[in-house]
């Protein structure tokens, strides 16, 4: 899928991420500010771009500022960024159409 | 369809907003017996497609340690509602709420959408149940029908805000306002042998009024309360706890039926009481209410 | 080295601070040493005054000088003024090297920062430092070695003379001409004056600085005039609505009453829970529940407190209004309830050292049957730290912690089980501030552990309906949740030491190294 126009899902509240969209250079262009950076870091980055796979998103920038959410947000709010940032995207929710 | 989990204790059913992640990671700690993840009310109108994802990888991963997933989907008068089951029946809910339920029209066309979403999913069909949340005069008027209008309804709620609004009065406080509605509504839900479950409380700074409301819909017979604030939670199993005596004689009458019906006596007496088959089930909820509050140690 | 908390302590930082690694709480019970004095000018003569202009003039006459070390107190918390105010006139001499020895440093000693990397300040020793001097600290800025200290700690390392405090600055909210300082009855008010006690006895030069001076005799003093050089009368030390705030209104958040009602559970099920007990808890949301829940049960059961210590807030101070206690002894208030119940005839000013100092006859924490505390992290082993975040970054302060959870019969700490996605309880704490040996309760919003050393706890909890899990179990639950925590990367170089009350190294503070994705 294609990324089609900036856009942002979530909050800056605790245990929340804010995560923002907008077309990339070709790749998946990925920064985060985390106050668990050190201890989540990696498997943060992990679960995004697990996510970013099964939407078949590759060309995308994406930066996330958390505060301490769990995978489940982390990739909830990565969906809704990148449903978005798109006209259609039905036919990917649930777990249906890229599994 | 015999479905056990039906029948299961729902003292408590907590809302939470689907889309704060801060509510929903663990409500389980406060050891409700049901969340209702809620996409209608508590989700503001540009965030019902980011509380649906919200929804879907919650039930997904987060293990809610033995609560009851209810998820409350938007009125059947929006452009939401479809989606919304489709997200929760995918994500494996236990039950939906339908909010402002008129009429057995208005379950009839869930039930469709959750069978649709079932086969979609390739889940387990008829798994999910249904309750309906009553929020008109007209529902209350047509509770009867609405109870018995599917087999996955598990029960009714009464909805007291717009209600009330409805009858063209307010929430004293005093439960006046809502003294028809919750009489209808456990009456028609006893007869269609579904539960029945009571309005929120919505002043947290007055937990005695909470209380003593509390006492009210458990003496009138509502299987429990809809809660807002985990705060309010051990009020409600506290009332809904019944007291040792009321523990030792249940467990005396269970025991002297099972024995009695085997001899064939149908009438005898417990500590000076007549009983008849007729107390059996009661006796046996009393028992489950009692293992379920943590104060049963029996073997029963 | 491996310690007794089973850090590992690189040699060369116990060569370059002489100290032992160390060894268990009671490694120095019995320890015999002679006690280290100052050097007093005399003042006999009838004409002079103790008033000086400025605090310019202060530094002149107390002959500062680089490489100096300095004594501070916090009894003003985020509304201090006075550490800055000294450091800036220091800072405009073009002095350098400075030691600052301070109680604690908080939010409101951020300027310092400058004075950090300009040289001015080249040491730090405290309980701890938060806001961006806690940042500089941790990025290597600090020319020596940050040690942080327990309030007991401090009062130890004076007072056998493993520091010189070479001049003390007293901020004092009334003060007379000639030194007498009180607590209370100015502007500034902060109740007591505790922490400075002992920079007041063994300093060189003591300094009172205050911003409401008072016809001498000002009696009852906290310090006495005997112990004072110079008082210098500034507009103000400090800012009266940080220094103490109306009481915190009692928390309606259910997981910390869950919390409070926990511990409150489980203190009246110890065979401790008895007429004449004795009790600190801290200034957290649980804990002041818990006191709250607390006094309810003592009412019913008609059990008196013998005597609270702490810091103080409103419901600590309740008990002594209510008459459910027979003393208070206070060294630093945190409200204005507690600061007002200061004149009550049975709540007592106590020094840090009869708080906490470890090197004495015997302190109070000793005589402790409860203590209740808080924790950033609680490890599988019961350590706890409460200085570095969970990013690496010193945050924290030791305060009393070490010092009551060693002194006290049953010590619980509150934690919830997640602090965002940080395990509370993990595999290591980041840092130990107090060892395991300390701790024997430790409540979570998901369970509570009892330390497996504390068996007649154990035994003594058998029938009581709580929701007790092991160490281990707690940690496995977080873990479930949230993923296990990889650890924070450090860079070699040792930025600060964790000293234990007894002045051995608990645990060493490393620079922080700039986060990286791994397999970039």
């Amino acid at each position: 899928m294609e990324i089609e126009r900036p856009a942002m899902a979530g909050t800056l509240e605790s245990s929340d991420c804010q995560v923002t969209v907008e077309p990339g250079d070709g790749r998946i262009d990925f920064t985060l500010e985390s106050a668990v950076i050190n201890q989540y870091g990696n498997q943060i980055r992990k679960v995004v771009f697990e996510t970013l796979s099964h939407l078949g998103v590759d060309n995308i920038k994406i930066s996330m500022v958390d505060k301490g959410a769990l995978d489940c947000t982390i990739k909830a709010r990565v969906e809704a960024a990148v449903s978005r940032s798109m006209d259609q995207f039905v036919n990917a929710l649930w777990g249906g159409a890229f599994e | 369809m015999i479905n056990l989990v039906k029948k299961r204790l729902r003292r408590t059913m907590m809302f939470l907003n689907a889309q704060k992640p801060g509510l929903i990671k663990d409500p389980y700690i406060y050891r409700p017996d049901s969340i209702i993840l809620d996409l209608e009310d508590a989700v503001a109108e540009n965030q019902k497609d980011a509380a649906r994802f919200s929804l879907y990888h919650a039930l997904k991963e987060i293990d809610y340690r033995g609560c009851e997933r209810v998820v409350r989907i938007n009125g059947l008068d929006t452009p939401y509602w479809q989606e919304d089951i489709r997200c929760a029946v995918a994500g494996g809910c236990d039950a939906i709420r339908i909010p402002k339920v008129e009429c057995p029209k208005d379950v009839h066309r869930v039930e469709e959408e959750i069978l649709k979403a079932e086969k979609d999913f390739g889940m387990p069909e008829g798994m999910i149940l249904i309750m309906a949340a009553i929020e008109s005069a007209r529902g209350v008027m047509k509770a009867l029908d609405i109870c018995e209008a599917s087999d996955r309804l598990f029960g009714i709620a009464l909805s007291g805000g717009d209600y009330t609004k409805d009858l063209q009065t307010r929430i004293t406080g005093t439960g006046i306002e809502l003294m028809g509605a919750r009489q209808n509504l456990i009456i028609a839900a006893r007869a269609a042998k579904v539960q029945c479950f009571d309005t929120v409380y919505t002043n947290l700074d007055d937990m005695e009024g909470f209380q003593r409301d509390v006492e009210t819909i458990h003496l009138m017979g509502f299987d429990g309360k809809s809660i807002v604030n985990p705060r309010q939670i051990p009020i409600v199993h506290d009332i809904f706890t019944p007291s040792g005596k009321d523990i030792i004689f249940a467990e005396k009458v269970v025991r002297e039926i099972e024995e009695k019906k085997e001899m064939g006596i149908g009438v005898f007496t417990v500590d000076g009481k007549m009983i008849d088959i007729a107390f059996y089930d009661g006796a046996r909820r009393t028992i489950e209410l009692a293992k379920a509050s943590g104060v049963y140690k029996g073997d029963l | 080295m491996i310690n007794a908390v089973g850090r590992e302590i690189p040699e060369e930082i116990l060569k370059i601070t002489g100290k032992e690694p160390f060894k268990g709480n009671h490694y120095f019970d019995g320890y015999e040493y002679k006690k280290d004095g100052p050097s007093t000018r005399c003042v006999i003569n009838s004409e002079g005054s103790k008033l000086v202009e400025n605090i310019h003039e202060v530094l002149v006459k107390c002959g500062i000088q680089d490489g100096m070390t300095l004594g501070f107190h916090h009894h003003f918390r985020d509304g201090d003024y006075v550490v800055n105010m000294v450091m800036e006139e220091i800072h405009n001499m073009g002095i350098k090297d400075i030691t600052i020895c301070a109680s604690s440093l908080g939010k409101a000693h951020d300027k310092l920062v400058e004075f950090i990397e300009d040289g001015t300040i080249t040491n730090i020793q405290s309980s701890g430092v938060r806001g961006k001097i806690g940042r500089a600290i941790s990025e290597g800025k600090l020319k020596g070695l940050a040690v942080m200290r327990s309030h007991g700690g401090r009062v130890r390392a004076i007072e056998t003379g493993e520091v010189r405090i070479d001049i003390a600055f007293i901020g004092s909210p009334t003060c007379d001409d000639y030194g007498n300082c009180r607590g209370i009855g100015g502007k500034s008010d902060c109740g007591v004056l505790s922490y400075s006690m002992v920079d007041a006895d063994y300093a060189d030069k003591v300094v009172a600085i205050t911003d409401c001076l008072v016809p001498f005799p000002n009696f009852p003093a906290h310090i006495s005039m005997t112990k004072v050089d110079y008082v210098v009368v500034v507009d103000e030390i400090g800012n009266p609505d940080k220094i103490a705030t109306g009481a915190a209104k009692p928390t309606t958040d259910m997981r910390k009453l869950m919390m409070a009602d926990y511990c409150t559970q489980f203190v009246v099920n110890t065979p401790y829970f008895k007429d004449g007990f004795s009790y600190q808890t801290g200034v957290g949301g649980a804990s002041i529940a818990s006191t709250i829940s607390l006094s309810k049960i003592m009412k019913e059961r008609n059990i008196r407190m013998k005597f609270g210590v702490g810091g103080l807030t409103k419901p600590m101070c309740d008990l002594l209004e209510n008459n459910q206690v027979d003393a208070l002894l206070d060294t630093q208030d945190f409200d204005l309830n507690a600061v007002e119940s200061v004149i009550n005839p049975r709540h007592f000013r106590i020094s840090a050292g009869e708080y906490a100092d470890p090197f004495n006859k015997g302190a109070v924490v000793n005589k402790l049957d409860f203590v209740i505390l808080a924790a950033l992290e609680v490890d599988v082993n019961f350590n706890c730290n409460v200085v570095v975040g969970s990013d690496g970054i010193i945050t924290g302060a030791q305060g009393g912690h070490p010092d009551t959870a060693a002194g006290a019969k049953c010590t619980i700490v509150i934690a919830p089980l997640l602090q965002g996605r940080i395990p509370a309880i993990c595999t290591d704490v980041t840092t130990v501030t107090t060892p395991g040996e300390s701790i024997d309760v430790v409540i979570t919003d998901y369970g509570i552990a009892v330390n497996p050393r504390r068996q007649d706890l154990i035994d003594a909890m058998k029938n009581v309906d709580l929701p007790f899990k092991t160490i281990e179990e707690l940690r496995d639950i977080a873990y479930s949740i949230v993923g296990e925590p990889e650890r924070v990367q450090f860079d070699d170089k040792v930025v600060g030491i964790i000293e234990g009350r007894d002045g051995t190294v608990m645990d060493v503070v490393r620079k922080i190294k700039k986060f990286e994705f791994s397999g970039e």
